[in-house]
């Protein structure tokens, strides 16, 4: 490739970011090589919690990686990046500040003077089509509006690398189109200095619109499974084929294939080898995706259809797809969600017959015979929540210890494997006799 | 509307047990009231009070003196609100004993300390020094614990995003502070400088008129005034003096503390324009003014240069795993010198409290139990006339547009100034002493408590009101299922406040000299007053111990777990 002989601006190298000490020491990202040349326009995409913002921020230098080193032109970085910005994703205005004041507060910590300052800032909120806002305050303006702000005060510091932090995903659908093409003249356009573009995005579609190279991280630790080069000349057209395919392609990378069930049910909690994290998916919207897939079968190749159809950001449909695949009522197969016979069952079964069928399926998860066991061995048949997190903490970092319990609770109260008191904190087997449990009274 | 915002007091913590920092920290507080006791022993026995003119012309200048010794205290108090949130804020390991510590200490009766610290200053400086300073610190006390606890709150919930924005455009740390954290944390920094204010002029006025025996610690000061126009029987001069310590107040309230909040409107951190602004006329009379632009023009270059002499290269880097530094000699000084401290304060308290024979300490718990009595009698008053009355203001927008301002003025009067006039009037009638402090301890309280009622009942959702109305819920049926459910997280937030206040007031409300002659109840609160005048230090350290050790027990015990049942079970969201 012709883009190998140009120089990176940036390299990463075995960069790995991790948090905790001893037992409870988790991995963000791992074993991240990544470079970034001038001229090209870089995305980050990958499911929620995959660490890709983390990276956004190792790339700037806000976070120190715990591992690696990240060199600018050659250079290991220290500090944070001075040719280096920032667009984030709710704006980081200042409420309290004008828009023009917004901009050129950028220019002031740099220790430039008032007035040449606001006149630079005046000339960028011109430049984003901000013109007439200037004494506007953040809280007048809409969402597309304050993200231009955003912008132009990147822009303000003549940055070399411009970072986007999912800048989009905070507007709504029309003002997103048009700010994506805003942007991307600016980036074409070539008058400004700016180097390279590093986006972060959860937007399939918006990172084949607008990047050359599509970088496709996973999570669980978070990492670089795939990089896609997008070579089609801009303006790109949606509704082209090679478009189209391009999109399949990298939905097809981030949904993976379905593994025999050893392999995706994972380990119980608290022995050896990997425990597998539940999808953070709600049990009506799972059930909604069942009956929409049921109704409306679609053919390979169509998930990006389906995420159209269902209006679901990717952040949100991932995890019901996973969760159908983990419960065996869908199989995923190049980028394609299969109904499984028991799927399809699941789909047109009555209100009762479904929690049967959930309850079932839920008993063949190690999470939640882990679960099961610890409620019968505990006496009275009941467990305090705390004493369930604590548990899961060896396994998890802590928010994500207690987003589990969160999900396996609706799970398993859906299916009526257990039953929970909110007021006492315990969780209890059903059929149990209603009493207070060992230790709830210790409080 | 100020009062129907919940910000009357701090946040507790959630943690109800007692843990090991809480133990250390009551050690070091008792420490060091040890130590002050011990070296209150050398006290002046007689003490000389002011002369105080009844003379309405003298009120001007007994008004200036008291609001001085507000301000200083206040000032004090900001200064040490910074400094302390900003440390805990961004050390963690300053945090792990600087937020337990905080805790205990505005749990802790504050006028409880009252005679200790009074005692302890006039043995080490001149008196007329030594009282003005006690006040002062006393006042400090008082003020500064919500105001801590809240800007290091703004301090730590400062957006991630604008704290990243900030540093990625190399803030200096000037003005990181006043572009970002200082704003962020404004609104809540001016509420709850307004709580405390007004919070002080409850201890200003207990210190004003404060008398042990022999020693007379009062202050020229409106205190005062109104103590020696009681004690005269001068009706006219209570009058006169009541009038102009409201005055003061609103005006106070007029020109610094509404425009302040006006002001600070623009911090506001939502995006969205909500309710309607604060308005102030004072801060409308004042944008137009030539001179606080002439002042923010004066103000721009000492901006500017302080921000240009902090610009770093390169700015920090905030590490995910910050690797364990090792502590610094001064850190390692600091912690020699307070457990030096504690542990002599342990040894001097230990032999003075061996000092006290068994019965005093029967009657110690004889009086914990007369105050506990006396505190929830208080507060079961207030809730029974607060709750219908603040639930009718709260649903009736109307009688609020008329009653709110009446209320708040009415509430603004110190209790403790109206304490002399209280005993005049009560003496006389049967259960006197026992009669007046219960009322005081009512008066200091029972409007924390109405104003939380009024938030709550305004606060109550509106689909819910339907929903009751459709349900055809009526009576006590209403009251239970929709109206006491609802209130109950406001209910909890005032009573803890008001639980506070009513056992400070317990200092000055059990003993009290009036026209030459003691009357002192029954209770721990006349128990260290009394103990002062008399001169028996160990039975002063003994029953102040016991009270701050009853108190933070009870706070913890009780109050920490309605507090939670409160955010957990009955919260709106």
């Amino acid at each position: 490739m012709s883009a190998s002989r140009t120089p990176a601006l940036v390299e990463v190298r075995g960069v790995a970011q991790r948090y905790g000490h001893g037992d409870k020491r988790f991995t963000a990202v791992e074993n991240i090589n990544l470079s970034i040349r001038e001229g090209e326009f870089v995305a980050l995409l990958g499911p929620s919690g995959c660490g890709k913002s983390t990276l956004l921020r190792i790339i700037t230098g806000l976070n120190e990686p715990s591992e690696g080193a990240v060199l600018y032109r050659g250079e290991p970085l220290r500090g944070v990046n001075p040719k280096a910005t920032i667009v984030f994703q709710t704006f980081a205005l200042f409420p309290w500040l004008t828009v023009e004041d917004n901009v050129a507060v950028a220019l002031q910590a740099r220790g430039v003077a008032p007035e040449p300052a606001h006149a630079r800032a005046v000339e960028l909120i011109d430049l984003v089509g901000l013109d007439g806002f200037e004494q506007a305050y953040p809280r007048e303006l809409s969402g597309g509006m304050r993200q231009k702000v955003g912008i132009a005060r990147a822009l303000a510091v003549d940055p070399e690398l411009l970072c986007l932090d999912e800048p989009f995903s905070a507007l709504d659908v029309l003002s997103a189109e048009t700010l994506r093409g805003e942007v991307l003249e600016l980036w074409t356009g070539g008058q400004l200095q700016i180097r390279a573009v590093l986006m972060v995005s959860h937007n399939i579609e918006e990172a084949v619109f607008m990047a050359d190279r599509i970088v496709v991280m996973d999570k669980g630790p978070g990492r670089i499974v795939a990089e896609v080069a997008v070579n089609l000349p801009h303006p790109r057209d949606r509704k082209s084929d090679a478009f189209a395919a391009l999109v399949n392609r990298v939905y097809a990378l981030l949904m993976g294939q379905t593994q025999p069930e050893e392999v995706e049910f994972g380990t119980e909690p608290g022995q050896a080898g990997k425990t597998r994290a539940l999808p953070m998916a709600p049990v009506t919207a799972l059930a909604g995706l069942l009956e929409h897939t049921n109704a409306t079968p679609y053919e390979r190749d169509e998930i990006a259809q389906l995420r159209e159809d269902l209006g679901l950001n990717l952040d949100d449909l991932l995890p019901l797809v996973e969760a159908a695949e983990l419960l065996g009522f869908a199989r995923v197969e190049g980028g394609a969600m299969i109904l499984t016979p028991l799927g399809e069952a699941f789909a047109e079964a009555s209100i009762l017959a479904r929690k049967e069928i959930f309850a079932t399926r839920l008993r063949r998860l190690p999470f939640f015979r882990w679960m099961l066991r610890m409620l019968q061995a505990a006496g009275d048949q009941a467990l305090r929540w705390e004493v369930l997190l604590t548990a899961l903490e060896r396994d998890f970092p802590p928010e994500e210890a207690e987003r589990q319990l969160d999900i396996a609770s609706e799970w398993g109260r859906y299916a009526e494997l257990f039953a929970y008191d909110d007021t006492e904190g315990v969780f209890f087997l059903e059929g149990r006799e209603a009493a207070t449990p060992a230790g709830a009274g210790e409080r | 509307m100020a009062a129907t915002r919940r910000v009357f007091t701090p946040t507790p913590s959630t943690r109800p047990q007692i843990t090991g920092a809480d133990l250390t920290i009551l050690l070091i507080v008792a420490g060091l009231l040890a130590l002050a006791v011990w070296l209150a022993q050398t006290a002046p026995t007689a003490v000389r009070g002011p002369d105080i003119s009844l003379e309405s012309t003298a009120l001007p200048y007994y008004a200036m003196l008291s609001v001085g010794r507000m301000a200083a205290a206040y000032a004090l108090s900001l200064l040490f609100t910074l400094l302390y949130g900003y440390i805990a804020a961004y050390n963690p390991r300053a945090e792990r004993w600087m937020l337990p510590l905080l805790d205990v200490l505005q749990s802790v009766p504050i006028l409880s300390f009252l005679p200790v610290v009074l005692l302890s200053l006039s043995a080490v400086l001149p008196e007329r020094v030594a009282v003005e300073l006690a006040a002062i610190v006393l006042i400090f006390t008082s003020q500064v614990w919500n105001m801590t606890f809240a800007w290091y709150q703004s301090l730590s919930t400062v957006p991630g995003e604008l704290r990243e924005a900030s540093a990625m455009f190399r803030f200096s740390p000037w003005r990181r502070f006043t572009t970002t954290e200082l704003p962020f944390g404004a609104l809540s920094l001016i509420w709850n400088s307004m709580m405390s204010w007004a919070g002080g002029w409850f201890f200003l006025m207990a210190a004003e008129i404060f008398t042990l025996g022999d020693r007379d610690f009062r202050l020229a000061g409106l205190g005062a005034y109104l103590q020696t126009a009681a004690d005269a029987g001068n009706i006219a001069a209570i009058g006169w003096g009541l009038l102009t310590l409201v005055v003061v107040i609103v005006a106070l309230d007029q020109l610094i503390w509404r425009p302040l909040l006006a002001w600070a409107d623009r911090f506001k951190l939502e995006q969205v324009e909500r309710d309607a602004p604060t308005s102030s006329w004072f801060y409308e009379l004042l944008q137009r003014a030539a001179l606080p632009q002439l002042i923010g023009r004066l103000w721009a270059p000492v901006n500017g240069a302080l921000d240009r002499m902090l610009i770093r290269d390169p700015a920090p880097i905030r590490t995910a795993n910050p690797a364990p530094r090792r502590r610094s000699p001064l850190t390692w000084l600091f912690i020699v010198v307070t457990v030096a401290l504690a542990l002599g304060g342990a040894l001097v308290g230990g032999r003075l409290l061996l000092q006290v024979p068994p019965a005093q300490w029967l009657n110690i718990a004889l009086g914990v139990g007369a105050t506990m009595l006396r505190v929830s009698a208080a507060l079961v008053i207030a809730l029974l006339w607060t709750v219908p009355v603040g639930v009718y203001i709260g649903t009736h927008p109307r009688a609020a547009a008329v009653l709110q301002p009446l209320v708040q003025i009415v509430a603004s009067i110190p209790a403790t100034a109206l304490f002399p006039v209280l005993v005049l009037a009560l003496l006389a009638a049967p259960g006197g002493l026992n009669l007046a402090a219960v009322l005081l301890m009512l008066l200091g309280t029972q409007w924390y408590l109405l104003f939380n009622v009024i938030a709550g009942a305004t606060a109550l959702p509106q689909d819910l009101r339907y929903t009751s109305d459709l349900l055809q819920l009526s009576g006590w049926m209403r009251w239970r299922v929709l109206i006491l459910p609802a209130l109950f997280p406001y209910l909890i937030t005032g009573m803890i406040t008001a639980s506070g206040g009513a056992w400070n007031a317990s200092i000055v409300a059990e003993y009290v000299v009036f026209g030459g002659e003691t009357y002192a109840t029954l209770g721990v609160g006349s128990q260290i007053t009394s103990a002062t005048a008399a001169g028996d230090y160990p039975g002063l350290l003994a029953a102040t111990l016991t009270m701050v050790l009853t108190v933070v027990t009870i706070n913890r015990l009780v109050w920490r777990r309605l507090y939670r049942l409160a955010e957990t079970t009955y919260r709106m969201d």
